[in-house]
């Protein structure tokens, strides 16, 4: 348990700390009961209060997440319930931003900071790498460093050069780091939870151009599970999730391609194609289990990326399916992602991303005549 | 400061304490903001190389810039820390010789900046120290064999920040005085006094942390030191090729925060002005930079050879500047040191160093799998897959040399 920030409210008989809770009580009762639609970027905001509402150690900072409520509006509101000590603007400075959450977390703090877009976290390179990942390992268990790294990623927004990137495999290859990245509504709220309520630092991939997606979903119940799982000592952590079942072959995804993923299964639905599509959730810790479960019984996989292929997640994905499941494979396992080209700009993107066709085309490939 | 739940509070930290500090200094001096921001005309010097305490005006301070001289009791026990420190220094560096230690970035000829960094923090204070600060980390009170450890082989680090308060010896350089300013920003938002001293060299000034580092703590207002040795060397690269400031302290303005140059060989001037930079932080004044003048007198490390980038002279010059021999001669003159004190001493200086060639001579056994137990808190599948695969690997070894042996 962090040591706790003293509020004004114990020096003048908890009158602003009543305040504060009737106004939480009152924003949860404002959500209707039952599944609402709900956006990416709410059911994260909501995380994020919710959060900061059960442990008063957990801070928002970054650039632009203050008084705006971020570019993407994922801090929307923070400054105005939780006052500006616990939600902050920064001086323009990711390396200053990550080293400063790491001092915070040394001393106390459960820091959820925010980089504006993923290509702009690069400055912050050095602290990530060789701090935030080391600091655990370094001081022999002594330190922990419960922070949280938001990262928006991923293109299909039209977005200019730096603001389409997928830098997980970065992250992903750094020992010491966990890497957190939901596809869903429902798994943008309860993954976000978990990240903060972790003791170990995550990088949480945040795809973007999913902010906007709207699924049915119950926020209060979602707040209800994960307090009930939390108690427990549950985590979702290092769980794939089997985002449609099928039979002919799995297709396996993260984050913004995850739908697309789906859309493929759809489309090859309609010709007689069964495809099961794997939500990988956690990049690092990866759920082996889950994944190869389903190879297994298919025999064919595609894996499906933003990120440049060579040398990338996928490619680590590839190797260890194919590690452990190589006699139930009747074809090679094919990934379907970026070329090995700076991400381009915005005309020239749909000839970049892998969409549909180019999904089924590599399923079309495993060999269906063996 | 607090931090309130109640959205409806004052924000506090625009209310500018520092205003209110430097309009009591401006007000009371009758000098500028900028004059109280940018360091003295000189660097504060008390204790000369002869070590002759000098005349009240010729120390250095000016309206503005006063530092009341350390009692005798702290001096006492600095030097005693001198004393120690150069013994340390001296100790590290023949069990490299000997083949004991890969490598000790010695602090010879700059302990008194190592001494006065650990004295003037309160037991509640952090402290953030690089490669070369073992002697002010010991001083701080680490065990020096656990402060050697990260030389020694065995491990990264070999002490609990946590129950010290002082960061792991950080090898990338400058990138603790981010550190540095979160533990003082968590500290300030919980209501605690605390106070951090962030030491680096004059190379980590040319690193863009530096400048985030200053930045943030100033823009935070934060109980920050950034306490810079200037030792006139960043391996070979001299001060001339980091920085053309007026001197390093003058940057300490550029960010709305002040600064001042010490003679970093003179411990009195060293606590004098640690002490009070340390109480000013926490009184509230906000981040402050003290620069101190110092030399390295030794190569970077064992690794390197001085002899190709500077003169025998320069050296020289500053062999004469000695830290630890003006303090002597000052604290005998005084009578404050006699040769029973300089006995006593003497004695635990190299109690101390037979402490360390103790602990870095013996052969300490490495547990293989501590190498997946602290990647993290809760570890992963993928880990533990790993650790058997050594595991199992090591048995096979540990079987195949028995039967070897038989």
């Amino acid at each position: 348990m962090s040591p706790t920030i003293t509020t004004s409210s114990e020096a003048n008989g908890n009158v602003s700390a009543a305040t504060a809770r009737a106004a939480a009580s009152a924003a949860a009762s404002a959500e209707a009961s039952g599944p609402q639609p709900v956006t990416m970027a709410k059911a994260l905001n909501t995380a994020l209060a919710d959060a900061m509402h059960a442990d008063s150690s957990v801070l928002v900072f970054g650039e632009d997440v203050g008084m705006l409520g971020g570019v993407f509006r994922i801090t929307d509101g923070l400054t105005a319930t939780f006052g500006e000590q616990r939600c902050f603007d920064t001086p323009l400075a990711e390396s200053g931003i990550v080293g400063m959450a790491v001092g915070m977390a040394i001393n106390g703090m459960r820091p959820v900071i925010e980089m504006q877009f993923d290509a702009f976290a690069y400055p912050a390179f050095e602290q990530i790498i060789s701090h935030v990942a080391k600091m655990h390992n370094r001081t022999k268990g002594a330190v922990k460093l419960p922070m949280v790294i938001r990262v928006p990623y991923g293109g299909g927004i039209g977005g200019v050069e730096h603001h389409c990137d997928s830098s997980e495999s970065y992250y992903a290859h750094t020992a010491g780091l966990k890497v957190f990245t939901p596809a869903t509504v429902a798994d943008g709220y309860r993954m976000l939870r978990e990240a903060i309520d972790s003791d170990d630092p995550v990088v949480f991939m945040e795809p973007k151009k999913l902010y906007w997606s709207k699924d049915l979903v119950d926020l209060a119940a979602l707040r209800s599970a994960h307090s009930a799982a939390a108690k427990a000592g549950e985590s979702s952590e290092g769980r794939a999730a089997v985002a449609r079942p099928g039979t002919d072959a799995t297709l396996i995804a993260y984050g913004p391609s995850v739908p697309t993923a789906l859309a493929a299964a759809e489309a090859a639905a309609l010709e007689g194609r069964s495809l099961e599509v794997i939500d990988v959730r956690t990049i690092v810790p990866f759920d082996d289990a889950t994944v190869c479960e389903s190879v297994r019984k298919t025999g064919r996989a595609v894996v499906i990326a933003e990120a440049h292929g060579f040398a990338s997640v996928s490619s680590e994905i590839v190797a260890r399916v194919q590690e452990r499941c190589f006699h139930f494979l009747a074809a090679p396992i094919r990934r379907v992602t970026g070329f090995d080209i700076p991400y381009p700009a915005p005309k020239l993107e749909k000839y970049y991303l892998p969409g549909v066709d180019r999904i089924l085309d590599a399923v079309d490939d495993l060999q269906w005549e063996n | 400061m607090t931090i309130s739940a109640d959205h409806t509070a004052q924000d506090q930290t625009s209310k500018a304490p520092a205003e209110d500090a430097l309009s009591e200094a401006v007000k009371k001096f009758g000098i500028r903001a900028e004059d109280y921001m940018l360091p003295a005309r000189h660097q504060i010097e008390m204790v000369d190389p002869d070590g002759r305490l000098k005349p009240e005006g010729e120390q250095g301070t000016e309206p503005g810039h006063e530092y009341p001289l350390p009692g005798d009791e702290e001096l006492l026990a600095a030097y005693e820390q001198l004393v120690v420190g150069r013994r340390v220094n001296d100790q590290n560096s023949a069990l490299v010789r000997q083949g004991r230690m890969a490598v000790y970035p010695s602090s010879h000829g700059q302990e008194a900046c190592q001494v006065a960094a650990a004295l003037c923090l309160s037991e509640g204070d952090w402290m953030f120290p690089t490669y070369r600060d073992a002697v002010a980390v010991m001083t701080r009170g680490v065990d020096p064999v656990q402060v050697m450890t990260i030389f020694r082989g065995d491990w990264h680090g070999g002490f609990d920040p946590l129950k010290h308060k002082v960061g792991i010896q950080c090898t990338p350089l400058t990138t603790q005085l981010l550190h540095a300013v979160g533990v003082a920003h968590a500290a300030k938002l919980r209501g605690e006094d605390t106070v951090v001293l962030a030491m680096c060299g004059d190379g980590a000034t040319s690193e863009g942390d530096f400048h985030e580092a200053l930045n943030f703590a100033a823009v935070f207002h934060l109980p920050v030191i950034f306490f810079v040795q200037n030792n006139k060397y960043a391996i070979s690269v001299p001060l001339a090729h980091q920085s053309v400031a007026p001197s390093l302290a003058h940057k300490a303005v550029g960010y709305g925060m002040a600064g001042e140059r010490v003679d970093g060989n003179d411990v009195v001037a060293l606590l004098a002005v640690l002490d009070r930079a340390v109480k000013l932080a926490r009184e509230g004044s906000g981040p402050l930079l003290i620069e101190a003048n110092t030399y390295r007198m030794q190569a970077h490390t064992n690794a390197d050879d001085d002899t190709r980038y500077r003169q025998n002279s320069e050296v020289a010059e500053w062999r004469a500047k000695d830290p630890v021999n003006r303090m002597r001669t000052y604290l005998t003159d005084r009578g404050l040191l006699d040769d029973d004190g300089e006995a006593r001493i003497r004695e635990k200086a190299e109690a101390v160093a037979t402490q360390l060639r103790d602990g870095l001579s013996e052969d300490v056994p490495v547990d293989p799998q501590e190498l997946f137990r602290h990647v993290f808190e809760k570890t992963t599948p993928q880990l533990k897959e790993q650790s058997a695969l050594l595991a199992d690997e090591l048995a096979r070894d540990a079987a195949s040399s028995q039967e070897a042996g038989k």
